[in-house]
């Protein structure tokens, strides 16, 4: 079915829930989830795919929402910030990034997590170097950078 | 009662003068061997939880039902008149709610200007026109419809074309206005006398603050009072801001700021965006939100002045013993100037000196603070030229730093320093680093085509706060904490150092506090800039603090019915010849009941100097084919007193370090003269460092001995000293690796193979 150019319904699955939105096609997942579905946890920096700040995972990939539409996520599953503590208990990337002191601002802080959360389901026991490849999108204006990669490493350790 | 004294403060290089508002008496510093139960402990942010699970609400997050979008016109010329505006088309766009624009907008005062719309549009960016829509597509979509004719007018946007003698006037007086000047000893004659002589020529280029968080309001007139939520380092210099521009007293106004993401100095007043959310929403009668785009952040939102610094510097027998420098920045269309001549004047004892600092308008966006602003551009000139006499004069640089470092008087005022341990920095950052290995003419580096060098160079800067600041405590019938002051915390971690400080004097355990923040109905609490946030607001927590205790230990002594003197409040409980009671137990006893303990920050001694002193030793690999610098170790040693939390400090130095590492290396921004645009307006262009520009490895170091003489708590401040000297150590190292010396922040390839081919021919 061809879309648009007016408002249109994508269904998909966000944290878990199943979700209808309705919006313009043009309309990015960054805006739908902090706009429609009052998800303000995702950031927006840039809004062009400069900086990683409303990383998100999209079918367990990470993507960045202000370059994804969010008609291409019809029937996909979107993880955010939001989603990941299970039961009231913190991420186990989120209690690192507490302990390691891993953010200042904290305005980077749900995509750098993000960032991580995808790298430690493919890898597990990441080193420094896999965790600089996994945020080197990730821009932080604070330079929490050394925190942030011994959280990630510390975060695959308590994991595995 | 409140007593008014006279109080004499430090900010960001310049020395006020003031009356403050202080009650009862200042607290003695805690007795030496005090066992801390909180300060100077390691501990998570209060607030981490808030943050890692996206429940932080920044001011962008605040979306608010019925609420309207705002989106800017800006001028597209550097320089131009306004003549008319249409706006017909774009009022007939459906959703869009209202325009502004010079016509027709209210009078707005804002920084001396009567409007915050102008005739007379003088650079990219200046605001022309403001559109309220229903959504923000509609509002930029409106943009494009509104038709405006401008005369263009002959502008200038470079600093060294400003200054000639051909650039358009800008202002009556000229574009040139001397902002500082000092003068000691007969820095002309020493000169003359002296046996070496180095006059070199010194520019840093334009760094701009992208912080994540881009500025922005959300404004909401209920129209009995304004609400104003605002990404800002002052909520009362907003309300202030917004009391001049509206004519609404204060108590008409609440201004709010709950997270923040990042500011850097940027942000510690009202913005136009924030009278233009209010004014919309005062006419429409609906919430307005007014964000910037990262593009505005870039050309709208400050950024930290282009220097040009001319240095001339004498030595003879092993001394320095003249100094000149002169510095020009361009402040684009900014109304003060942050002067790089700062740490000229106050680092070292030099005694025939002389120093100038020009402000230079130009048609480019406005300076803000940055932090550090002026020491940053200022150390890097002032620390190259010092390494560049040592060379010539063939001593080691830091033996010569060190003659003129240790004077514990502050040599441009004459006043003793309340405290300082720079040769202490010194001694632990050269072990750090392996000073000795350090050899004239640099090392060989890890491969034939690199070299290897070590640099250093000096930080100085204020950060020993002062009154106004003001906190309460209250204390819950069941024995929670609430500490209240109308501070910010800007990421370094106010929330959790005010809550150390707090349970600490106090007696309660760190869970057990609450801290709220950011709000102008709160007590008073200073712009978070200057590095002045925990020696101002902490010392009036541990004030307020010891008052609710007090109040508690006379709670306690009715409820037991013991004499107060047999009580303690530790973890909580209120302890007495080994029975513990908690304080929800005592306060339960009496009927609902809050107990509010006050304190306000206690005028500095007068007579003192309160200053931050560090240096930074920097280790690094050039690579002479490709001009690459690698920076291997950098080691960060600062001396500012106590340390409330070690593991926060620390952050906040590496933070410190990786900004400087840019201004150092990468960041600059690019205007092309001929149409004043900024050509790298966004973060792919604008270089900010990844976690990919992280040194190797970084070393934080602290004197840590309290500045018994600053305040109640022996503390100074933290958030500028690290990004100081990083720049200087940089190009000193490099200068020590390769004979190239680089005399242009950032160092980038391009400048560092132009310098290596000078001293190529110059060998």
């Amino acid at each position: 079915m061809p879309r648009g150019p007016g408002a249109t319904d994508v269904a998909l699955t966000v944290n878990g829930d199943a979700v209808t939105v309705r919006g313009a096609p043009r309309r990015t997942l960054l805006d739908t989830l902090r706009e429609t579905l009052a998800l303000t946890g995702t950031k927006k920096v840039c809004d062009e795919g400069t900086c990683g700040a409303c990383t998100v995972l999209v079918d367990g990939r990470p993507v960045y929402s202000c370059m994804t539409l969010a008609v291409a996520c019809e029937g996909k599953a979107v993880e955010t910030i939001e989603g990941i503590a299970k039961d009231g208990e913190l991420h186990p990337v989120q209690r690192a990034f507490i302990d390691a002191d891993a953010f200042q601002c904290g305005f980077c802080t749900p995509g750098q997590i993000m960032s991580i959360v995808a790298l430690l389901r493919e890898n597990a026991g990441p080193t420094e170097d896999d965790v600089r490849r996994a945020v080197a999108g990730n821009l932080c204006r604070c330079g929490a950078y050394p925190n942030i990669v011994k959280a990630g490493v510390s975060a695959g350790r308590r994991k595995s | 009662m409140p007593r008014v004294v006279k109080s004499r403060e430090e900010f960001e290089g310049e020395i006020f003068e003031s009356l403050v508002l202080v009650e009862g008496k200042d607290l003695p510093l805690p007795a030496a061997g005090t066992e801390f139960t909180e300060i100077s402990k390691s501990r998570r942010r209060i607030d981490g939880v808030q943050r890692v699970t996206g429940r932080a609400r920044y001011t962008q997050d605040v979306y608010l039902p019925g609420m309207l979008y705002v989106r800017v016109l800006r001028s597209p010329y550097p320089r131009a008149r306004v003549r008319r505006i249409d706006t017909k088309k774009a009022e007939k766009l459906p959703g869009v709610r209202g325009v502004l624009h010079r016509f027709n907008a209210p009078k707005a005062a804002f920084r001396g200007e009567e409007t915050i719309f102008r005739e007379e549009v003088r650079f990219v960016g200046d605001e022309v026109a403001a559109v309220a829509a229903d959504d923000e597509q509609t509002a930029v979509e409106a943009l494009r419809l509104i038709e405006v004719d401008y005369e263009l007018l002959p502008h200038v946007v470079d600093l060294e074309e400003a200054i000639g003698d051909m650039a358009p006037r800008l202002d009556t007086d000229g574009n040139v206005a001397e902002a500082a000047t000092h003068k000691r000893g007969d820095a002309k004659r020493a000169l003359k006398e002296a046996d070496f002589v180095v006059d070199a020529v010194y520019r840093t280029s334009t760094q701009v603050h992208n912080s994540l968080e881009t500025h922005g309001a959300v404004a909401t007139w209920d129209g009995e009072q304004l609400t104003v939520y605002e990404s800002t380092q002052h909520t009362f210099a907003v309300r202030q801001g917004l009391r001049t521009a509206l004519k609404l007293p204060f108590s008409k106004i609440r201004v709010l700021c709950d997270y923040m993401g990042g500011g850097f100095g940027s942000k510690g007043s009202t913005g136009k965006y924030s009278i233009i959310a209010s004014l919309f929403s005062m006419q429409l009668g609906r919430p307005v939100r007014c964000v910037l785009t990262r593009e505005e952040e870039n050309i709208a939102a400050g950024n930290r002045s282009a220097t040009l610094q001319q240095f001339r510097i004498g030595g003879k027998g092993g001394r320095i013993t003249a100094l000149e420098h002169t510095s020009w920045a361009n402040v684009g269309q900014g109304r003060w100037v942050a002067n790089p001549t700062g740490p000229t004047n106050t680092l070292y004892d030099i005694a025939n000196l002389s120093s100038k600092s020009y402000k230079v308008v130009t048609n480019a966006g406005s300076l803000a603070a940055f932090r550090a602003p002026g020491y940053v551009e200022g150390t890097f000139a002032l620390e190259s030229a010092i390494d560049e006499l040592a060379e010539k004069m063939g001593v080691d640089p830091l033996t010569l730093r060190r003659k003129h470092a240790g004077s514990p008087k502050d040599p441009m005022s004459g006043k003793k320093y309340s405290d300082k341990h720079l040769l202490e920095c010194y001694r632990i950052g050269a072990a750090e680093i392996g000073w000795q290995r350090r050899r004239s003419g640099g090392a060989r580096g890890s491969a034939p085509h690199r070299r290897r060098g070590i640099g250093m160079a000096t930080q100085i800067w204020g950060g020993g706060g002062g009154p106004p600041a003001y906190a309460t405590v209250h204390v819950n019938p069941d024995g929670t904490v609430v500490l209240t002051s109308g501070t910010q915390d800007i990421g370094t971690g106010t929330r959790t150092v005010l809550a150390q400080i707090c349970a600490d004097e106090l007696g309660v355990d760190l869970d057990a506090m609450q801290v709220r923040i950011g709000d102008t109905d709160h007590p008073y609490g200073p712009v978070s800039a200057g590095s002045i946030t925990t020696a101002s607001v902490g010392p009036a927590v541990r004030i307020a603090a010891r008052d609710a205790k007090e109040q508690l230990l006379g709670a306690a002594a009715g409820v037991l019915e013991t004499p107060r003197a047999e009580l303690r409040l530790e973890g909580g409980m209120i302890v007495s010849k080994g029975a513990r009671t908690s304080l929800a137990d005592i306060l339960g006893k009496v009927e609902n009941n809050t107990v509010i303990g006050k304190g306000g920050r206690h005028p500095n001694d007068p007579e003192l100097s309160q200053r931050t002193f560090g240096a930074h030793f920097a280790e690094v690999e050039v690579d002479v084919r490709t001009g690459e610098i690698t920076v291997e170790h950098l080691v960060a040693v600062h001396d500012i007193g106590r340390i409330i939390n070690p593991m926060t400090a620390r952050s906040q130095v590496e933070g410190g370090v990786l900004q400087a590492l840019g201004f150092a290396l990468s960041e600059e921004r690019f205007l092309d003269r001929a149409t004043g645009r900024v050509m790298n307006a966004n973060l792919e262009n604008y270089k900010v460092p990844t976690v990919r520009d992280v040194p190797a490895k970084i070393t934080v170091k602290f004197v840590d001995r309290p500045d018994r003489k600053a305040n109640n708590l022996g503390i100074k401040g933290l958030g500028e000293p690290p990004i100081i000297p990083t720049a200087a150590a940089i190009a000193n190292a490099v200068a020590n690796a390769t004979g190239a010396r680089v005399r242009h922040a950032p160092l980038t390839r391009a400048r560092v193979l132009e310098a290596l081919a000078i001293a190529g021919a110059r060998s």
